[in-house]
């Protein structure tokens, strides 16, 4: 796996130029490490490890701009994943001293898993309980994939705040599906 | 929800982003949060009379000096923190240098000073009010600071929140030095470090809270 470090790397700088097939791949990439990377540390709640995967897929997704192009890609992946994991530990015991010891950052890359199971969560679901606005845009951009252009040609708001508003309603299932019972 | 319908998801529409934006709405709210921060001072405090003459005092470019340079150290620990993954690195070393300078000239002007004058080169005459008007100067840049923080993707929180509370302290520290009449070493190195400790460790407290995403 030593090559996963510049090929993701590649496809996510392709990714935030605007290249949708790389960003895809990243993704998807990406979803196979984490997979791997928290069911060796979930090994008593197997059930909720794709729950997880997904959660830090999305914070992935959401966080992508504080990703600076000169910093080890590894690095950045790993520091998401290890708070995204210590939060959900957290959540999970009700305690807030929950720590998890995960120094070694070229873990995150070291396997790969692509037996997903099905998560136990639903973010088209829970899409239901976003604000009128975050819902549409969200819906007409991500689900159908229409452009900003004919997203704000459908409902009649201006591109800045489709973006805005799909922007803000990802950041809004992220907390969802943090806090949501499966 | 299938993880591959997740990710098909979250690549469709727009995917570029503006590496840039968050800088640049940081930038905005801390020069903001800077200006009120100054026009407080001059509305509430007053700018020190004989600042003129103060401008010629190598001991006021000291005071003045330690608080802009553990500002703008602070800025770019807090910057570090605020990405995941980044390692503060060299950025420790430069955030301890301020306090350390001003201590060695604190210990060299206490050691060289008859005892007498001791205390007034600890307490000064403004020694009560001191942290206290430096923390409320830091008020309007810590909110600004912690709100910039939290455009970008802090991991540790704790640390996060003090870098951000460092920062408004040691930028409010730089706003009172226009007001203050105190020269001594001693007197800075006590009472200007309790005002700028006293927004970091607020930081340190509710970062955990605020920055939490």
């Amino acid at each position: 796996m030593k090559d996963a470090e510049p090929r993701l790397r590649g496809l996510l700088v392709q990714g935030l130029e605007g290249d949708a097939v790389a960003y895809k791949a990243f993704l998807r990439d990406l979803a196979s490490h984490l997979r791997g990377f928290l069911r060796r540390r979930l090994q008593r709640i197997p059930d909720e490890v794709e729950d997880l995967v997904q959660e830090t897929l999305l914070a992935v997704h959401n966080q992508r701009h504080t990703y600076d192009r000169n910093q080890p890609l590894t690095a950045w992946v790993h520091a998401i994943a290890k708070y995204k994991l210590i939060d959900y530990l957290r959540r999970r015991s009700g305690r807030e001293d929950v720590t998890e010891t995960l120094d070694e950052e070229l873990e995150v890359f070291a396997s790969v898993d692509n037996e997903a199971a099905d998560a136990r969560r639903d973010v088209v679901k829970l899409l239901a309980g976003l604000p009128e606005k975050q819902r549409v845009a969200i819906v007409c951009m991500k689900l159908e994939g229409l452009s900003v252009i004919e997203t704000a040609a459908r409902t009649g708001m201006s591109e800045s705040a489709v973006k805005v508003y799909v922007h803000r309603g990802m950041k809004a299932l992220a907390l969802m599906i943090g806090s949501a019972e499966p | 929800m299938r993880t591959d319908e997740l990710v098909d998801l979250l690549a469709k529409g727009e995917v570029a982003v503006d590496p840039g934006a968050s800088l640049r709405r940081a930038s905005v709210a801390f020069a903001g949060a800077v200006v009120v921060s100054a026009v407080l001072m001059v509305w509430q405090l007053g700018v020190l009379p004989v600042l003129g003459e103060y401008l010629r005092e190598p001991m006021f470019w000291v005071k003045a000096g330690f608080a802009v340079v553990l500002s703008v150290a602070a800025i770019a620990a807090a910057l570090r923190l605020a990405r995941p993954g980044a390692k503060l690195g060299a950025v420790a070393a430069a955030l301890a240098a301020p306090f350390v300078a001003l201590w060695l000239l604190a210990a060299f002007s206490l050691l060289r000073a008859a005892p007498a004058e001791r205390g007034s080169l600890l307490f000064g005459e403004t020694w009560a009010e001191c942290p206290f008007y430096i923390t409320l100067l830091a008020a309007p840049v810590f909110v600004g600071a912690l709100w910039a923080m939290k455009g970008f993707a802090p991991t540790r929180l704790r640390l996060a929140g003090a870098a951000a509370g460092l920062a408004a302290g040691a930028t409010g520290a730089a706003v009172y030095s226009l007001h203050c009449p105190e020269l001594a070493a001693p007197f800075l190195g006590t009472w200007y470090v309790i005002g700028v400790l006293i927004p970091t460790a607020a930081g340190a407290l509710i970062g955990p809270r605020v920055l939490r995403w």
